[in-house]
């Protein structure tokens, strides 16, 4: 498959590939305002629900890009459009804005020679950065797809968010996409296109107020707990299809000697079967109803987010071009299912991948950093796959797909 | 009433200044050139973010300034590494005009600076300054390139995080409030009107910035503001609300020997201007004092305020820019 640029031929079906080397170092001809969003982007807070001020720092990038459609919507997606020349279809990137920070913790980021540090710079600021320097970056290859491009910053996806903001959008758009590519900042060389089904709760003991802790040998909150993930664990899970459950984070409790009043545990559930992970979750359910019927404690399940189970196939024309891309730049394609926007997509009938930017350290952690020279091998893999989603050949085997 | 005047007409909001495609476009109506200075001792954690978000901002995407150049007293961590990496000039302050020495103190690089970068407009910013943004520069250029008659832009930084009444106080910093303040009311009154004369960040006129002398160390910013006062008037000065500046914060014994300084540069130059006469010999040496295991003990600082002459008084610059 090729595909004329600026900068030459672009053969996605050999390896290393001349045309792939200029790729990146046009890309890494824009490091500045590259990094210059990236610094931009990382330093203004977007919690999940408080992605405002990220959504007018996109907005305004979009805007002074020239980009004739600039939206955003009730719940704060963020939303940019570049017509194609023949409007036939249309190819959505995506970025989720919200990172697990409180805006209280320290934004600040610090650039080194070769790495930036930084909250939320790897999940998923740079993936912001990357979508508000696209129209530039196609300006400079000077890149005009036959099909419509459309930007999605979108709100509300990690946590509590279940992906809200994605999902909303899906629901409410009169704009049929026919592909889309997710962009997270870590790892490189991550290729997902199918995504498990997931179940995300957390679960919740507290002793009732009338409990008399003054009796010797009762016992509190976080005993209770221990038992329900006693139980948890003893449910069967089969090997195939493949299914987990992981306890993410648990708190209970205030000093050495009191029993604890209140205890909590983060799980998820993940299967590649919608049915076995449902069934998984009934017994969790049926479980704390028999703990709390038997111990008089109170028990909740807070049903936080969920997945389905979906994917294309390997085969899927948009798989095969993505390797081809990867392949040509020297990437190892680290293949797994997602959980990210990619869920939200497929759902929706949409063919989608996620595609990682560059290598990170300490992700989600106050540490978070990340490279910065594989940076613009990840973004011109990037480049290279809408590029050559603008092939004719593609159109015929995507068509065929 | 000329304060009130001059705070009318002489002090803005950086968000006047947004449209940076007309203020380029001014610019170079003009025929103006403009270089930002960065001065630096050991900054390695910030000096990289400042140069990507001023070379992408006011260099690439808006071509507001045409030099970039960070001018260091000798670090020892990466700074100059890191700097060059990321496309700013770099110098060593000892480097620019040899002739001269060298001499350790911020103010001795705003002074050489002056020699080695070309614009006709000289732009200073802090290397500390975490919430680095592009109006910490179009903010403090912009009233020179649409007011002529202005000289010497100073930075200020005023966001209250919530208030809900109409009159707030607004001010500067601690010894600015204790220390700068009271002295301009004393014998510059107009001179109180620059919210926060001790900020690090300007923007000047090389024609002001060869005309005056430089104290290397703390009182460089208050000499700056009298001469230029003495020489050219309050309306010579105008300045701007740059929102927030975030940076490391100083302790209250670091604050004494920045007071130190700037009382002895004060001094000097209302000595100069007949103001004061001071009869007896003033010590350079500060003195601090800690307690060990329940001993009170002194500190002695020795903070000198050597002065560099105006620019415009040493041949190799005379022969580069007015031969």
């Amino acid at each position: 498959m090729t595909h004329e640029t600026s900068t030459g031929s672009f053969d996605t079906d050999s390896a290393p590939d001349e045309a792939a080397l200029n790729l990146v170092a046009e890309v890494k001809s824009c490091r500045d305002i590259l990094l210059a969003n990236l610094v931009m982007a990382a330093e203004t807070p977007a919690p999940t629900f408080g992605e405002e001020a990220r959504v007018r720092f996109l907005l305004d990038r979009f805007r002074e890009s020239g980009l004739d459609h600039i939206s955003s919507d009730e719940v704060n997606n963020a939303i940019g459009f570049l017509p194609g020349a023949s409007n036939s279809r249309t190819v959505a990137v995506v970025a989720h804005l919200d990172t697990v920070f409180s805006p209280k913790e320290p934004h600040a980021l610090s650039l080194g020679s070769d790495r930036v540090q930084g909250i939320g710079i790897g999940d998923n600021s740079l993936g912001v950065a990357v979508l508000a320097s696209l129209p530039l970056l196609f300006e400079k290859l000077k890149f005009r797809p036959q099909y419509n491009l459309l930007l999605l910053g979108v709100s509300r996806s990690l946590g509590r968010g279940n992906l809200g903001g994605l999902r909303f959008l899906l629901e409410n758009t009169r704009q049929k996409i026919d592909e889309a590519i997710c962009l997270e900042g870590c790892p490189l060389g991550r290729l997902n296109f199918t995504a498990v089904a997931m179940m995300r709760g957390e679960i919740r003991v507290k002793m009732p107020d009338e409990y008399d802790f003054s009796r010797f040998g009762v016992h509190g909150a976080i005993y209770h707990l221990n038992e329900l993930i006693n139980r948890i664990l003893e449910i069967p899970r089969p090997s195939r299809p493949r299914t987990s459950v992981v306890f993410g984070s648990i708190e209970g409790g205030n000093t050495f000697h009191q029993l604890a009043r209140d205890a909590s545990l983060r799980f998820e559930v993940r299967s590649e079967s919608d049915e076995v992970a449902g069934m998984i979750l009934q017994k969790i359910r049926f479980i704390l109803e028999e703990v709390r019927a038997r111990s008089g404690v109170e028990i909740e399940l807070d049903e936080i987010s969920w997945r389905d189970h979906g994917g294309i196939g390997f085969d899927h024309p948009l798989v095969q071009t993505c390797r081809g891309v990867m392949e040509s730049l020297d990437l190892q394609p680290q293949i797994g299912p997602s959980m990210s926007e990619l869920a939200a997509l497929i759902a929706a009938g949409i063919p989608a991948v996620t595609l990682g930017l560059t290598r990170g350290h300490e992700v989600n952690t106050l540490a978070e950093e990340v490279e910065i020279e594989p940076m613009f091998r990840g973004i011109a893999q990037i480049l290279g796959v809408l590029q050559a989603l603008d092939d004719p050949a593609y159109n015929e085997k995507g068509a065929v797909a | 009433m000329k304060i009130n005047d001059w705070l009318k007409s002489n002090t803005f909001h950086h968000s006047t200044f947004w449209d940076l495609k007309k203020l380029v476009e001014e610019k170079e109506q003009q025929g103006l050139k403009i270089s930002l200075c960065i001065p630096t001792l050991n900054e390695e954690k910030t000096i990289g973010k400042e140069i990507v978000i001023f070379r992408s901002e006011l260099m690439t995407r808006y071509p507001l300034i045409d030099e970039l150049a960070v001018v260091d007293s000798g670090s020892k961590d990466r700074t100059l590494e890191v700097a060059a990496s990321y496309g700013a000039d770099t110098y060593f302050s000892g480097d620019i005009l040899p002739s001269q020495g060298f001499k350790r103190g911020k103010g001795e690089n705003l002074w050489k600076a002056i020699h080695q970068l070309n614009g006709d407009i000289i732009v200073y910013v802090d290397a500390d300054i975490t919430n680095i943004h592009s109006r910490f520069v179009y903010g403090l250029v912009a009233p020179l390139i649409y007011q002529p008659e202005t000289k010497y832009v100073k930075a200020f930084y005023d966001r209250p995080l919530a208030f809900s009444q109409g009159i707030r106080p607004s001010g500067g910093g601690r010894v600015t409030e204790i220390l700068t303040r009271p002295l301009f009311s004393l014998f510059f009154p107009e001179l109180t009107a620059l919210m926060q004369p001790l900020s690090g960040e300007y923007a000047v006129r090389r024609e002001v910035l060869e005309q005056i002398a430089f104290p290397i160390g703390y009182g460089v910013e208050i000499s700056h503001l009298i001469d230029v006062y003495t020489r050219w008037g309050l309306y010579a000065f105008a300045q701007t609300d740059l929102d927030k500046r975030v940076h490391r914060n100083q302790d209250t014994r670091d604050l004494g020997k920045m007071a130190f300084g700037i009382l002895q540069a004060f001094l000097n130059r209302a000595e100069q201007l007949d103001m004061v006469d001071v009869k007896a010999e003033t010590s350079q040496i500060l003195r601090q004092f800690q307690s060990r295991e329940q001993r009170f003990e002194q500190q002695e600082f020795k903070i000198v305020e050597e002065e560099r002459p105006p620019m415009i008084e040493i041949p190799e610059y005379r022969e580069k820019f007015h031969a």
